[in-house]
């Protein structure tokens, strides 16, 4: 997985590449939360990402609920097809 | 169910127990899906089932033995339109009772593998593992 971050005043736009799984969940985690606790508005692109699972659906939980005690935003942009239909699996759960 | 008759077929590999074989985990199971025929979608969804139950195994079974050189072995066989994902490990006996996701409630990170597991299969079954083995699941979706 990679990662390439975008700035825009307060808001930064991270975008995540390749697989989100296990082992490289906290390398996402990495990528997103820092920014968030630094209170910047974070918007997530996933449209290159090819696989995730529910360790990347973990990044995503933490990530908003970060940015709701911190008062700022965090939102997905852009998914890709792999990754919309594991987020229509977990809508059913969360 | 699916129209297609899919040849009986019977594959298994083996993998170090640690979140780096997740990848190759699933590079397996595409390969087999792929020599099933069975179709991109479902072959994608399979793949999560049997990733998030190798993720398990390292997560859970070898919670407190990380640094082992350990094996877990998975084997997908198809038989009579019946896919059966078979997966045996030496790691931490595992208690059915308490192998189950968490409540719909409650919103945090985690727990969601099991979910999905689920949701994807048509069964999910702790069996005894057989020696060598300590834990053996098996896995099954009718095509």
């Amino acid at each position: 997985m990679t990662y390439k971050i975008e700035e825009n005043g307060n808001s930064r736009i991270v975008h995540l590449t390749g697989e989100i799984d296990m082992d490289v969940a906290d390398k996402a985690r990495q990528s997103i939360l820092p920014l968030i606790e630094a209170g910047h508005e974070v918007h997530l692109n996933l449209s290159k990402v090819e696989y995730m699972d529910s360790s990347g659906i973990s990044v995503l939980i933490e990530s908003k609920k970060l940015s709701e005690k911190k008062n700022t935003k965090f939102e997905l942009v852009e998914v890709s097809k792999p990754v919309e239909k594991v987020l229509a699996m977990a809508r059913k759960f969360l | 169910m699916s129209e297609i008759a899919h040849q009986d077929h019977s594959e298994k590999k083996a993998f170090l127990v640690n979140s780096s074989s997740l990848r190759d985990v699933r590079s397996f199971c595409r390969g087999v899906f792929e020599k099933l025929q069975i179709n991109n979608d479902l072959k994608e969804e399979l793949v999560l089932a049997i990733a998030e139950a190798a993720q398990n195994i390292v997560k859970h079974a070898f919670k407190n033995n990380a640094d082992a050189n350990e094996l877990m072995v998975v084997q997908i066989s198809c038989e009579s339109n019946k896919l059966q994902i078979a997966f045996y490990d030496r790691g931490t006996p595992v208690d059915p009772k308490k192998v189950k996701h968490r409540e719909i409630d409650n919103v945090k990170p985690g727990g969601l593998g099991t979910f999905f597991i689920q949701e994807i299969m048509d069964a999910v079954e702790f069996k005894d593992g057989k020696k060598p083995w300590i834990n053996h699941l098996v896995l099954t979706k009718q095509l």
